[in-house]
């Protein structure tokens, strides 16, 4: 499988990770959002730059509660829990937001 | 990533056995492993030329080294006592997911080539021959098995289907017909520790964080120690209790039951994993090689005891099997159970009187609780029989005022599993997920209407994960499961901890029925 974005032809896998981490640009979130029926606004975008900035540190997207915790500190703590975060991403922070992140699928049992 | 396309059953008193409907699920398969999956476990990356051969060798092979196998695939007299007690089946009305269907794909082939009747009058005897299509079907049916065992409960022989779907799955992954989601999370333990891939920074990174959440929560310094040499406790525990919700709740009751009890212990990030998938895939060397890891690793940190945490199908492997696959222990203290579940520790606690509740700090809930399928039919806990039914609920009743059980057919040995196990949890199988979850939701919707009760409390990292999942198929909310230890979290009083009851009592309800 694979997406198109401003001109490239990006690999993905089945469920529509990227296949290369390197391949990631801002558009890939945004074309991948649209197939999603979602728009992304800031909000979206504070998660999906924190995970990048996180999975550069730490080779791993955050853990559920890092990422709340992070998202609370940043954004006020009303903000600060996963059904903010399922608001954001239906299918889920861990699984939709990484997607769109450009970060491998997290796996085992979540 | 389209949702995916099929109807969620509707939830009625009871669940109705119902008419069979051929090939219902025929369409679903998971994703098969890539070549890289399989080469890491030592399997070959893909389809070999002579898979035909191979099968039936590797067939030959497995039924002369488990003499359990060859007797499950000549006992089975067709009583019909199984059928219907699969959940796959009962959400699924495929007659191949009833477990003598199920178990029928593979001694169809048995008979045909390793029986004298079905070598010479093959039609007389359900024998069929392996072909290609043999193999598609096989992958497709043997991974809607949650190998959780309820049918061998009603068999008269003890068939378990389990093994069977177990000794299928090894024959596919022998000939490079693996499946993704168990293979790339075995070879994730072998590189990085856990099924997760989560690094030792990270690990430290999480726990870090959970020390100064529980520090700002009840002003006590609870540590979550990792790689600490010398430590009297090496606790064992699946890698989405520092990842998911509600797993690390029930994480952050460890620690402050281990902080009360005054042990000290440590987590591993070499063995940061109880989950064991190689039993899922029926192979022998992975669930060994991932079992030394934690071998390994006691002996590194020079503990004296290892404690699982809250892990279904890693407490089978633990209890059943750690001893004859990493063993001997005899490097540990034997005053103490080896391995011992957390259970069994905090329980022991709660009996010596050592542990403090208010266990009013739980009173916005009532609890169920969800028997996970390997812990209820494979294991033991505490010194007496049906000690893994009570247990938990003991725990559970020493931290709440408020539980009531499900319907008694759909507990205890009898439990249905949550739909997830087994390998099973992923994505792209999510049909026969909220499918089959459907006796379990059933008999919790039962026991809301009837007894009010509000939340699902369970020990398993799967059953947990398949629970936020499809509990909203259903018209439920996802955060009505929780952890067992996460109700000990609630209600544990730590020794110093400033409380403040009227802040407590002001709280709302978290979630609305």
């Amino acid at each position: 499988m694979a997406i198109e974005v401003e001109g490239k032809v990006l690999e993905t896998d089945e469920e529509g990770y990227l296949v290369n981490l390197s391949d990631w640009m801002p558009g890939v979130a945004e074309i991948m959002a649209k197939d999603d029926d979602l728009e992304l606004t800031d909000e979206h975008w504070e998660i999906i730059n924190f995970l990048r900035e996180y999975y550069e540190e730490y080779q791993i997207a955050p853990a559920v509660r890092v990422l709340t915790k992070a998202v609370g500190k940043k954004l006020g703590k009303e903000k600060g829990n996963s059904k903010y975060l399922y608001a954001l991403f239906p299918y889920g922070p861990g699984k939709q937001a990484c997607r769109f992140a450009g970060l491998p699928k997290p796996t085992g049992c979540i | 990533m389209a949702k995916a396309n099929f109807v969620t059953p509707e939830l009625h008193e009871f669940v109705e056995v119902p008419e069979v409907s051929e090939g219902t699920m025929a369409h679903l398969s998971p994703f098969v492993a890539y070549p890289e999956h399989n080469t890491d476990l030592n399997f070959p990356g893909e389809l070999v030329e002579d898979w035909h051969g191979k099968t039936l060798s590797k067939l030959d092979d497995l039924r002369k080294r488990y003499r359990s196998l060859q007797v499950y695939l000549d006992s089975c007299v067709k009583c019909g006592a199984c059928t219907d007690k699969c959940h796959y089946f009962l959400g699924t009305k495929d007659p191949k997911n009833m477990p003598v269907g199920r178990q029928d794909l593979l001694r169809k082939v048995y008979r045909r080539y390793f029986t004298l009747a079905g070598r010479f009058f093959p039609k007389l005897v359900g024998a069929k021959d392996l072909t290609r299509e043999t193999l598609d079907e096989w992958y497709s049916y043997y991974h809607q098995c949650s190998q959780c065992r309820r049918c061998s409960v009603f068999c008269p022989y003890g068939i378990d289907t389990a093994e069977i779907s177990m000794a299928a799955r090894e024959i596919l992954d022998s000939i490079g017909y693996g499946q993704k989601y168990c293979n790339e999370i075995i070879a994730k333990v072998g590189k990085i520790g856990n099924n997760l891939g989560l690094p030792g920074p990270a690990l430290a990174d999480t726990l870090e964080g959970l020390e100064e959440d529980v520090e700002d929560d009840t002003g006590v310094a609870v540590k979550y120690p990792l790689d600490v040499k010398g430590a009297d406790i090496l606790l064992v525990t699946p890698s989405a209790d520092f990842f998911a919700e509600p797993h690390v709740d029930g994480l952050i009751g460890y620690g402050k039951v281990f902080h009360e009890a005054g042990v000290s212990w440590t987590l591993s990030s070499y063995a940061s994993e109880a989950a064991n998938f190689g039993m899922f895939i029926g192979s022998y060397e992975n669930m060994r090689r991932v079992s030394l890891r934690i071998r390994k690793a006691a002996l590194d940190l020079g503990v004296k005891r290892i404690v699982f945490g809250e892990c279904g199908h890693a407490w089978r492997v633990a209890y059943a099997f750690l001893n004859t696959l990493a063993g001997p222990f005899d490097f540990l203290d034997p005053a103490y159970p080896v391995p011992q579940h957390i259970m069994e520790f905090t329980w022991d606690q709660i009996q010596k009187g050592k542990l403090k509740f208010d266990k009013t700090a739980n009173d916005h809930m009532k609890l169920t609780f969800h028997d996970s399928c390997n812990v209820a039919r494979a294991t033991r806990m505490g010194d007496k029989p049906g000690g893994q039914i009570e247990i938990p609920r003991n725990v559970i009743k020493a931290v709440c005022n408020n539980f009531a059980d499900m319907h008694h057919e759909t507990i205890g040995e009898r439990t249905f599993c949550c739909g997830g196990g087994g390998g099973l949890l992923t994505d792209d199988l999510m049909e026969i997920r909220v499918k089959g979850a459907l006796p379990r939701m059933t008999a919790l919707k039962n026991v809301m209407e009837e007894e009010g009760v509000t939340h699902l409390a369970a020990i398993c990292a799967i059953c947990k994960s398949q629970f936020t999942k499809v509990l909203p198929y259903y018209g439920m909310e996802m955060d009505q499961v929780v952890s067992v230890h996460q109700l000990v979290s609630n209600a544990i009083i730590l020794t110093g901890q400033e409380t403040d009851e009227n802040d407590r009592d002001d709280e709302p309800d978290e979630v609305e029925i």
